[in-house]
């Protein structure tokens, strides 16, 4: 870090006086990219994601009559028969209980039965069991799919209209997948349960990832509006400029959008033992910081290997690599080649200011 | 400017007002209060459990149900954005939990059938049984056929039709050359439709399941009249649509009864036209069709013409709610089976209310945190963002007090993780903000041409970024369900408040402080200091610099001096050629570029295919 600190930094970030190669590495990022997403796709397919009783229903404990209906006696006691299982304990009326399990095996179920009445203090006709059937069904998570695609179809239509480039929606809509892949990725080697409040997680970083990634294009498209009318730089070296100078607002927002989730996650959930809010703020968590380093590391390098397909792009890039092979033949220094690559050449064309920059008359 | 502050304070008033005077108690539990509703995992809620009942004995299939909980979940929907559960229990029932207290309005449109019917008219009676045959029109005594069972097996339905009266109705209906055939009415139809009384309230508790393809002996809604009905003609799951609205009069005004608008599919459109048509031409009472909705009639209106554009108006005894629950339950289908309420109790919070706090109170220790890392970042502009914050927060907070109030909005925990989120997006439309303003400084402006124009290309990123964020809510919330749909509330709605307090507060609040000596002349805490931004100096003509540093003004020959590291620095390995002569003095331009000619010679072979290599 350059003298001053973090605001000198972002001062040579902007004046590209200091510049990191985000773009021209970007085979390193895709390398790391397809890592993880081999890594995720694995371990869903071999592990999967733990479904919990929300999605496939399972077996409903009623215990009627109990004197307390304090929810860590039913908790012990279920976990007596079936560890590992998480049950969802909640008081109904003034004196039952009501424990919700995933489905046991009828063996099971009279043990957890006995388990719970001899726990709660009550006799055993006083538990009943049932099966419940999921509440977030397929027809549920049908429509929230459906919902989703519509919506990301309608986000990728929109900012090839704002950005005038289908090929930059595309490659956000991409690394937004990438996002909740590695999410969901991340969340499947943890093995917790999936709850409905993970699925709006996921989705929430869709979101996040969406809006961050938006944000960082539109720095990239102001930097490379006229790109092809000048010959100093390539839209490869506008946009990586571009990236270095959104780098603070980038670290800046994520800090402050991940600061409270890791307040929830690690003080909250390991520390005060809040686990009921670990599923959310965990898929919260990577999530934000997934979506905040795929909108520098990989949403803006892919989006420079589209758009160098794109014929105008890839014509000016040649002409502009042509001209500085002419200057280096020439001679010419090699501090003025590496200001250009390095984009911050950043011309700000002057305006006819009439009247106003003539010299005044001394009075 | 006075308006924005109305804007922004209208949220508060309103809340207030609905507090003063539609104040939440016990007996008003959908009165404004000016604590948010929270749903079933925060707060717990109340459990109704219904079970299904076939009145013919058929067998409950598992698909029926799937297709119940369905209709129960839309129904439930689009009373507000309340995510209630809903799941299969056992085999026959359905466990519908919804937050807070329940009333029995909520009960009956979730647990309604609302099968509805067409049917035509065959008789007309009093609603009080008769012993002998009535005034209804003489029928022929050679058929039988009942499905009084409907109405609830009491009194009227005590003869019991038994398996050869069914057989002889069938082969009745059969025989008929329409549905409108009193040749259809057997001497049990007769019997049990002179048996009905209409003015005991258990007959006129309804229920669906009667067959569509036998005759309905039943009464009015209200208990006025009683009738018998031939075989189904229109069934309700040819309607398209159903809205509610007050009926039009005779010539065209608007009259003050409530009703509900029908719109047909193409196939009701056909088998509407073709009953108005044929009805049209018979005597009273057989040219009324009746509406039946879950074996009781809404209304038998007499058809004076062919109705043919597949849109028909049901009015009767209707308020403007019940209208609408009954718009409500047909727009979304008829429950393929009957349900009784088998009890209804209330349930606890799913989620601990302990644990709950424990992580809120993990959650307000990081909200402190981005106060802490924003007053590092941007010293005293910090406080800008942190009131920015704190605004939006308000905002959000009172807004969904009046959604709980207004549309019964219920804050659930996936919510509370959107609002937290949502920490993150307000912030960041600051910072994009603030992070263009300190661009513009550097480009030399000053500080209120640099918020002027910082704002203006501020502005396009944050509109673009919140219109994805919007276009996903909308979409969202109006394509799910449950959850989902909650979620995509709080997203929108907090999208709009960032937009909000980005546009009338945020902004305004800069260009105040632009004006501000603190800021404006850069004090060292204000976060916009010379030391943290450096200043590119302007060349504003007639050899004056703007932005330039004073003591870069003052001491100009020791400006190459001043900073011998701030050299360039990039991905390139340049060798940064030197400024200063050996003498210590500034070389010209021109001896500059020699000197870095001859050291770039050098390297120039080792360094130029490597870059190619990275543009190919």
């Amino acid at each position: 870090m350059a003298r001053g600190g973090f605001a000198q930094w972002g001062n040579d970030l902007y004046t590209g006086r200091r510049s990191y190669p985000i773009v021209q590495r970007r085979r390193l990022w895709y390398s790391i990219v397809a890592l993880f997403s081999a890594a995720s796709i694995l371990v869903l397919v071999f592990q999967g994601l733990n479904l919990g009783i929300d999605f496939r229903g399972g077996s409903e404990f009623t215990v009627s009559g109990v004197s307390t209906t304090d929810e860590d006696v039913a908790i012990d006691a279920v976990a007596t028969v079936a560890p590992g299982e998480e049950p969802h304990v909640s008081q109904v009326g003034a004196n039952a209980v009501r424990v919700q399990v995933s489905e046991l095996d009828s063996e099971q179920t009279d043990q957890v039965g006995e388990a719970l009445a001899s726990a709660y203090g009550v006799s055993v006709d006083e538990v009943t069991s049932n099966f419940i059937g999921p509440t977030w069904g397929q027809s549920v998570s049908l429509r929230a799919l459906w919902g989703t695609v519509a919506f990301v179809l309608a986000a990728a239509v929109f900012m090839a209209v704002y950005f005038r480039a289908w090929r930059m929606s595309v490659a956000a809509i991409v690394a937004m997948l990438t996002d909740v892949l590695v999410s969901a990725g991340v969340y499947a080697v943890i093995g917790w349960e999936v709850t409905p409040s993970t699925i709006i997680g996921f989705l929430t970083i869709l979101g996040f990832s969406l809006y961050d990634k938006m944000v960082v294009f539109d720095k990239v498209r102001e930097n490379t509006a006229s790109v092809t009318e000048q010959t100093r730089s390539t839209y490869a070296e506008r946009a990586n400029l571009a990236v270095n100078q959104t780098l603070v607002r980038s670290i800046n927002t994520s800090v402050v959008a991940l600061l409270p989730v890791a307040g929830i996650l690690f003080v909250g959930g390991f520390l005060l033992g809040a686990g009921t809010l670990k599923d959310i703020s965990l898929s919260l968590f990577v999530g934000i910081a997934a979506g905040a380093l795929s909108s520098l590391f990989f949403a803006t390098p892919l989006d420079v290997t589209l758009r160098e397909r794109e014929p105008k792009i890839a014509a000016h890039t040649k002409k502009v690599m042509d001209l500085r092979a002419g200057l280096v033949a020439e001679g010419a220094d090699e501090g003025m080649l590496a200001a250009a690559a390095s984009g911050s050449a950043q011309l700000v064309p002057g305006h006819h200011q009439g009247q106003a920059a003539q010299p005044r008359r001394r009075r | 400017m006075l308006l924005t502050i109305l804007t922004i304070l209208l949220p508060f008033g309103a809340l207030l007002a609905g507090w003063q005077l539609d104040g939440k108690s016990s007996d008003n539990p959908d009165g404004a209060s000016l604590a948010p509703g929270l749903a079933l995992d925060l707060q717990g809620g109340t459990q109704v459990i219904l079970k299904a009942v076939t009145s013919d004995g058929s067998e409950i299939t598992p698909e029926a149900m799937e297709e119940a909980i369905g209709v129960i979940r839309q129904r439930v929907d689009a009373n507000g954005v309340t995510e209630a559960e809903i799941a299969a229990q056992g085999s026959n029932q359905i466990v519908v939990e919804i937050p807070g207290e329940v009333d029995d309005e909520t009960v009956a449109l979730i647990s309604k059938a609302a099968q509805m019917k067409f049917r035509p008219v065959l008789a007309i009676g009093n609603p009080v049984p008769t012993t002998q045959p009535s005034a209804s029109p003489s029928a022929s005594a050679d058929g039988t056929g009942d499905d009084a069972q409907a109405d609830g097996g009491d009194a009227a339905a005590a003869a019991e039709p038994t398996k050869e009266d069914l057989a002889e109705q069938d082969k009745a209906i059969k025989a008929a050359t329409d549905p409108s055939d009193l040749a259809q009415i057997t001497p049990s139809v007769q019997a049990a439709y002179d048996a009905l009384d209409c003015t005991d309230p258990k007959n006129l508790e309804g229920g669906g399941g009667d067959n569509p393809d036998r005759l309905l002996v039943t009464c009015d809604q209200t208990g006025a009249a009683k009738y018998i009905l031939g075989p189904v003609e229109v069934d309700g799951t040819n309607l398209t649509s159903a809205s509610s609205g007050l009926m039009p009069g005779a010539n065209g005004t608007v009259t003050n009864e409530w009703g509900v608008n029908l719109d047909f599919n193409t196939e009701g459109t056909k088998e509407f036209r073709e009953t108005t048509e044929r009805l049209v031409n018979l005597e009273q009472p057989r040219n009324q069709f009746a509406i039946v909705l879950d074996g009781l009639v809404v209304s038998a209106p007499s058809t004076n013409v062919a109705i043919t554009n597949g849109q028909a108006q049901i009015s009767g005894s209707f308020t403007q709610e019940s209208a609408a629950t009954l718009a409500n339950q047909l727009s979304f289908g008829s429950l393929p089976l009957t349900f009784q309420v088998d009890g209804q109790n209330t349930i606890s919070a799913t989620l601990g209310s302990e644990q709950l706090q424990r992580g809120l109170i993990a959650g307000l220790i990081g909200l402190a945190l981005v106060v802490v890392y924003s007053l590092f970042q941007y010293r005293a502009l910090g406080l800008l963002t942190v009131a920015s914050l704190v605004v939006a927060a308000a905002m959000t907070y009172v807004v969904i007090a009046l959604l709980s109030w207004g549309i019964g909005y219920r804050l659930s925990l996936p919510g509370v993780a959107g609002l937290i989120v949502a920490i993150g997006f307000t912030a960041d439309s600051f910072i994009v903000y603030f992070e263009r303003i300190r661009d513009e400084l550097r480009d030399g402006r000053s500080l209120r041409l640099a918020v002027q124009r910082g704002w203006v290309r501020a502005r396009r990123t944050i509109y673009a970024a919140k219109a994805v964020n919007l276009l996903s809510a909308v979409i969202l919330y109006f394509m799910t369900v449950g959850g989902v749909r909650g979620f995509a509330f709080t997203l929108g709605l907090t999208t709009i408040i960032d937009v909000m307090v980005v546009i009338w507060f945020t902004h305004p609040m800069m260009e105040l402080l632009a004006k501000v000596p603190f800021f404006r002349d850069g004090h060292k805490w204000s976060g916009l200091s010379a030391d943290r931004i450096e200043v590119t100096p302007r060349y504003r003509g007639a050899g004056q610099l703007s932005g330039a540093r004073p003591d870069a003004t003052t001491d100009a020959p020791d400006l190459g001096t001043a900073e011998p590291d701030r050299e360039l620095v990039t991905a390139q390995s340049v060798t940064p050629a030197p400024r200063t002569a050996e003498d210590g003095r500034r070389m010209t331009i021109a001896e500059r570029r020699a000197a870095e000619r001859k050291a770039a010679a050098g390297s120039a072979e080792t360094t130029q295919p490597a870059q190619n290599e990275e543009n190919s």
